[in-house]
């Protein structure tokens, strides 16, 4: 599979080396050259040797996305460090790449919770922290 | 147009202006801004009327009443936060208007893409201006009707130019342009096919968009010819 990452700090560097690890090819895009350390240091020698591929850009760059591979992906990750960027930019290969998987990272719990029900797939790590700290403070088990 | 409910995203240039207009004007608003310094000197003199918060968290916009509003304008420096403002007014709380500040033209799209409109792009208007003021190839854009996907050019005709001496009927424009008027001396003229194209008249062009050079190199000398039909012979 084609699977493009959108902003490569922890989460997105993170995903990105496991879907190379698992032979997927692997695109990244993230406007900070130097977030291109974070993915050498996951796999422990380059991004680019270990046969990934790395997009200097924002995320709402058309010409970014479409070097990156838009076009092509089969799965598409969100996950800067802003909400606003990973909505807008999913709906834009939802909607106008039509790429078949897309998925974008939401920190707040109520505007994940909203745009999953217009049908966008979120995933909010807030929500699941809050969910986790209750069950370990006050869980029954 | 009295009395209406305006929500502002944005207390920069822009929205703290726009707040005071509006509010001279006699509707109620309340404009948002994420930067305590920023809220703390507008609430100086804007008081009540400002409220701090990300006005991209549902909380925030429901605390200033997103409910009631007639009219939701995002304008921070952010595009996706404009954005995604604007959608979720529009969308989740169903506000009839609203109105996007674009930032960098090149997002318009992002926003065509998701409905979101009108949009105000700053560097737009000023290019438009420039346009205008500075016309290329001594075109100037009338009318752009983008979602009719029409425009209206007015060019003047020059010493020399394929059209210049030619009946109306002789200038094979190509298929979606149409010439509507032609100005001489100060008057206008809709031409009939024998109408003839004196060299200093003003015309009128109604075309889809794409055609602007197809078109001026009919009424404005350049080296080439025109590509579009037969010979054109000159001088």
């Amino acid at each position: 599979m084609f699977v493009l990452i959108v902003g490569s700090g922890r989460v997105g560097s993170s995903v990105a080396t496991t879907a190379l690890r698992a032979g997927h090819i692997a695109s990244v895009l993230d406007q900070d050259p130097l977030s291109h350390e974070r993915l050498d240091v996951e796999l422990g020698r380059s991004w680019e040797e270990s046969g990934g591929r790395f997009t200097i850009g924002t995320a709402l760059e058309m010409d970014a996305l479409m070097e990156a591979g838009i076009a092509e992906a089969d799965v598409f990750i969100a996950c800067t460090r802003g909400d606003n960027t990973n909505l807008v930019v999913s709906q834009v290969a939802q909607r106008r790449f039509g790429v078949p998987k897309v998925i974008a990272r939401v920190l707040d719990p109520r505007r994940a919770a909203w745009y999953a029900e217009q049908g966008v797939h979120t995933i909010c790590g807030t929500a699941i922290a809050i969910q986790q700290l209750e069950e370990a403070a006050f869980g029954s088990t | 147009m009295s009395g209406l409910y305006v929500i502002v995203a944005g207390a920069g240039k822009v929205g703290w202006n726009l707040t005071r207009e509006l509010i001279n004007k006699g509707h109620e608003v309340t404009v948002i801004d994420s930067d305590r310094r920023r809220y703390l000197s507008v609430e100086q003199e804007l008081e009540h009327s400002v409220q701090y918060g990300d006005a991209t968290e549902l909380w925030v916009l429901e605390r200033a009443g997103i409910q009631r509003a007639d009219l939701v304008v995002a304008v921070t420096g952010d595009d996706e936060d404009n954005l995604l403002i604007c959608q979720v007014a529009k969308e989740k709380y169903l506000c009839e208007r609203i109105i996007a500040r674009v930032n960098n033209p090149r997002n318009l799209v992002h926003f065509e893409l998701l409905g979101i409109e009108p949009v105000v792009s700053a560097t737009d208007l000023i290019l438009r201006l420039i346009e205008h003021e500075v016309p290329r190839y001594g075109m100037i854009h009338l009318l752009d009707l983008p979602q009719e996907r029409l425009e209206i050019i007015e060019m003047i005709v020059s010493e020399g130019a394929p059209a210049a001496g030619r009946r109306v009927a002789d200038v094979t424009l190509p298929d979606g342009a149409l010439v509507i008027s032609l100005l001489r001396d100060g008057r206008g003229y809709v031409p009939k096919g024998d109408t003839v194209v004196k060299a200093g008249d003003e015309v009128l062009v109604v075309l889809d968009p794409g055609l602007e050079e197809d078109i001026t190199r009919w009424f404005v000398k350049t080296d080439g010819l025109p590509v579009s039909g037969h010979d054109v012979a000159r001088g």
